[in-house]
């Protein structure tokens, strides 16, 4: 077996399933059989999903700067699964708002996405998040040529809305968003230091 | 007169199974105090360091809501306390730290009565009822909770507030050893909020100090905190240490942190939104995931006790 069929065969696999956890957690918790979702289950089930959202863009964003810093360029292969579960989460966080904590009642749906600014970040995201999970696929990522990246390269945009839909969320403990941000904005400076000594290289040439 | 159906009894007047084995617990852990309650009136029972013993002589309340209360469990482990961490399940895994025994209250201000009581001392006049309330949270989540209290109406004649006295002011202890999220930066310390002396003095207005006919447990509030149910449930300020008569509005803790998002009044409305979410409908905890929110009434559903307390006030600028 090469590496390629050993990345494909058996790390995806195990990533997937590593992957998958929150969303077991979250289910056999709902069935009282990791823990209990406490009093307030809707409030319980829409945080975890919100967060796991959160995390998984920030490990979708750390695979190329890490893969840059230490040159182990087999990490690429899980991008596209970890951006994908990123999505995944994103949008249970939004179906779990929308169907149980709205009650699908359009009118107050229309008014939130509106008149609260952090309802209107957090749905631009997911918006936005669809996009790139759609286009994810080999053939239309082929189809778009150069186009792809710089639709891709919304993540970014896509993981400043988030944090800062969190941020606005809050009641007043901003410790939790503020992690984000702090992790979010060291992602984004090493990915610009690495462009900036790129160019620097390509100037000298 | 009144014949009470069996579906009358409300639910919080039969003893749960949990309930009786914890006044099993407490029966042992008496015996094991060696019998050292010494019951003096209907404060007597309130043990220092028993912290769900029984309270006794507690007189039912015509202002109780015959909707179904929470559970125990419901009430006592989601709470909002950030002296003790701000998840709300920190105040029932902290609040351990905090010894509601000694305990003293300081009465001070615009009033002929003042000085500082000993807890049981405070409680003495006072005749404690059962008030069942519901408790409606400026994050628009709602309970229904069994309190023991006292009025606080009776309380404030007990000291006699001097003309002078327009506003009541409290504070919550100040101790970051007992109440370790006094670490924090959250908010500025102590807790402190303040009602005017009429809301004070309002028939629905109490000070708790017990929860389902037992002491109230430390991540309530203990061993004595206000309860006023028309009101989002930061006003009723918990673990009381301060009562002060005042002339002018006090600062109070929401308010000082946020004040476009938290007035002084914050009296419970569904047509004054929070500036980041709407009021207009409530999550009753308890109904699991499936429960559909319920709509918000105007003063919690007091309004035919509190109302007049608002007349030409507009309570869209007052919020």
């Amino acid at each position: 077996m090469n590496t390629l069929q050993q990345i494909r065969l058996i790390w995806k696999p195990i990533i997937f399933f590593i992957c998958l956890l929150p969303l077991l957690l979250i289910i056999s918790d709902a069935f009282g059989i990791t823990g209990n979702l406490g009093a307030n289950q809707i409030e319980a089930i829409l945080d975890h999903f919100g967060n796991w959202a959160l995390r998984f863009i920030m490990i979708a964003l750390t695979v190329t700067p890490l893969r840059q810093l230490t040159s182990w360029n087999w990490l690429s292969y899980f991008r596209r699964m970890l951006g994908l579960f990123a999505f995944f989460y994103a949008f249970m966080h939004f179906f779990v708002w929308l169907v149980l904590d709205k009650e699908l009642r359009f009118n107050e749906i229309l008014e939130d996405l509106i008149e609260r600014p952090f309802i209107t970040l957090g749905f631009t995201a997911v918006v936005l998040l669809t996009a790139l999970a759609i286009t994810s696929f080999m053939a239309i990522r082929q189809y778009m040529n150069k186009h792809w990246q710089s639709l891709h390269n919304m993540i970014y945009v896509i993981a400043i809305l988030s944090v800062w839909h969190y941020w606005w969320q809050v009641k007043k403990d901003i410790t939790e968003p503020l992690v984000y941000a702090v992790i979010l904005f060291a992602l984004i400076t090493v990915r610009l230091a690495y462009y900036w000594k790129q160019r620097q290289l390509r100037i000298s040439e | 007169m009144l014949i009470r159906k069996p579906n009358d009894i409300r639910p919080s007047e039969i003893t749960s199974e949990a309930n009786y084995l914890n006044r099993r617990d407490f029966i042992r852990a008496s015996a094991i105090a060696g019998g050292s309650i010494i019951s003096s009136g209907a404060i007597g029972a309130i043990m220092p360091n028993s912290r769900l013993a029984p309270l006794e002589n507690i007189s039912k309340s015509f202002l109780s809501t015959n909707e179904i209360p929470n559970s125990f469990e419901d009430i006592s482990t989601y709470n909002n306390f950030y002296e003790f961490g701000l998840r709300k399940s920190d105040p029932a895994a902290n609040a351990t730290s905090l010894k509601p025994r000694p305990w003293s209250i300081k009465v001070s201000g615009h009033a002929e009565k003042k000085g500082v009581f000993d807890f049981d001392e405070f409680m003495k006049p006072f005749d404690l009822e059962e008030r069942i309330y519901r408790m409606r949270c400026v994050e628009a989540w709602s309970m229904v909770i069994p309190w023991v209290g006292i009025s606080l109406a009776e309380v404030v004649k007990h000291y006699q507030p001097t003309s002078k006295a327009k506003y009541i002011s409290f504070e919550t202890l100040e101790d970051r050893e007992q109440m370790p999220g006094q670490k924090g930066w959250s908010l500025d310390w102590p807790y402190r909020e303040g009602l005017t002396i009429e809301e004070a003095t309002n028939p629905l207005t109490i000070l708790a100090v017990g929860l389902y006919g037992k002491v109230i447990p430390n991540q309530n509030g203990a061993p004595i905190r206000l309860v006023v149910p028309w009101k989002y449930g930061f006003k009723s300020i918990k673990s009381i240490v301060s009562i002060k008569f005042m002339s002018s509005q006090p600062k109070t803790s929401w308010n000082m942190a946020n004040p476009y998002e938290y007035g002084f009044y914050a009296n419970v409305n569904p047509k004054v939104n929070h500036p980041r979410w709407s009021q207009a409908r409530e999550r009753r905890i308890g109904g699991g995931i499936f429960d559909k929110k319920r709509e918000t009434l105007i003063f919690n559903g007091y309004g035919e006790h509190v109302a007049h307390l608002y007349k030409d006030f507009n309570l869209q600028r007052n919020f």
